[in-house]
């Protein structure tokens, strides 16, 4: 006898918002992770401190590196929650941390760097073309995200039209 | 006072407590295990509970103490077991269990009453404790305390207590191992702890830019990185364990396991 899985599309639709956050949670402290890695400790482009930073910079850079460690951990359980209530649905999942991950990254780059000088991506360099890179992906990322989002919330549309039986 | 016998007044007044805190615990397990009523006392919490003890007895007893006297960056690695890893292992430990465990009936209803009293709970409040937590810090960083700490043996002993005790209770407050009169959401606790892990990570950034009094900036600088990547690494373990327990509450309940 063949078993064919069949996806529990009540409980994806029940976690619907739980999947998108998850994500967005898990998406924004992975990159602020990678940020952390890759260009504060590997490549040491961005510095611990800048002598240009201001006051808020401070604060805000506090605030986002200790939120992107809740994010992180958080995102996590709570994508473990959602596959231990046959719930997890990846689509939704992928399109939340694309959109989570991008919009963390377009505030680092726009608001964190530009504004309010916290440091910028590399020193000694014309920057512009890293600018333009960062955020372009930046926006790129958000753009996928929110495809894949509107994406999922077909499959579902169109997995509600047909009834699954199992045979 | 020289030196010298500032150093032995110290290592006396923390590594007597430190000693007892090994031998009571050892008996509290002792008395605990000989009630067979009661499940076996973990042996990972014995662990937990020793080498919490040896870390945070560490930064005040022998050669990290006197170190840490010349040099910030050194100060910071002693604050880091004081303050930070050497509570969490404490916690980890589940003394109070152990001491209710311990105790006769009526003298553990005593502890209880007492654990249940106003005052106790306004310590053990998130808020309370993570206050004299990372306000401690902002306080002996950023005013004449640090100076004035090297010079006056009675200020040097307060503000290690205070760093030890503010550090326990900032992590029992999010943990709640042990039994606690008043259990907090996971939302309340997690958007404390947001709060106290962005401050000390701007104090981190400000000590790296504002030496206190009497510091070098190159000995600031390294301190500064240290408490600010230190201070991550011991709080992302505490941020694991605090989701860890809202994972193992918040289950389904045919997942639950009944014993």
């Amino acid at each position: 006898m063949q078993v064919k899985h069949v996806t529990n599309w009540e409980n994806r639709k029940e976690f619907r918002t739980r999947n998108l956050w998850a994500g967005i949670l898990f998406g924004l402290g992975f990159v602020a992770f990678m940020d952390e890695t890759v260009f504060h400790q590997l490549l040491h482009w961005h510095k611990f401190y800048d002598q240009s930073t201001v006051a808020v910079g401070l604060v805000s850079d506090g605030l986002f590196h200790a939120f992107s460690w809740f994010a992180t951990v958080g995102g996590l359980y709570l994508a473990a929650d959602l596959n231990r209530r046959d719930a997890l649905w990846h689509k939704m999942f992928w399109g939340g941390k694309l959109i989570g991950g991008g919009a963390f990254q377009l505030y680092d780059g726009t608001i964190q760097h530009k504004v309010l000088q916290i440091h910028q991506i590399r020193y000694d360099v014309d920057i512009i073309p890293y600018d333009l890179v960062w955020n372009g992906t930046a926006v790129i990322m958000i753009v996928a995200g929110l495809l894949l989002v509107r994406s999922a919330g077909r499959d579902a549309r169109d997995a509600g039209q047909v009834q699954p039986h199992v045979t | 006072m020289s030196h010298d016998s500032f150093f032995v007044v110290t290592d006396w007044l923390f590594g007597i407590p430190a000693l007892l805190g090994i031998v009571l615990y050892l008996f509290g397990v002792y008395r605990s295990d000989r009630q067979e009523r009661l499940r076996r006392w973990p042996r990972i919490r014995i662990v937990w509970w020793i080498t919490g003890v040896l870390l945070s007895a560490g930064a005040l007893v022998g050669p990290l103490a006197a170190l840490s006297h010349e040099n910030f960056t050194w100060h910071m690695a002693g604050h880091l077991l004081l303050g930070m890893l050497g509570p969490l292992l404490l916690a980890l430990g589940a003394p109070v269990t152990l001491l209710l465990r311990a105790l006769s009936v009526r003298r553990a209803r005593q502890i209880s009453r007492l654990l249940r009293s106003r005052l106790a709970g306004f310590y053990i409040h998130p808020i309370t404790a993570s206050v004299l937590n990372i306000g401690g810090l902002w306080l002996l960083y950023t005013t004449g305390l640090f100076a004035a700490m090297h010079h006056h043996l009675w200020l040097y002993v307060l503000i290690h207590i205070h760093v030890f005790a503010a550090g326990y209770l900032f992590t029992v407050s999010m943990l709640a191992i042990d039994p606690v009169s008043r259990r907090f959401s996971y939302a309340y606790r997690t958007v404390v702890f947001i709060l106290v892990l962005a401050g000390h990570g701007i104090l981190s950034k400000f000590l790296y830019a504002y030496p206190p009094v009497g510091v070098s900036i190159e000995e600031a600088r390294a301190g500064a990185m240290l408490m600010y990547y230190g201070g991550d690494a011991v709080d992302l373990v505490i941020i694991v364990l605090l989701f860890r327990g809202w994972y193992l509450s918040a289950a389904p309940v045919r997942h639950q396991i009944l014993t």
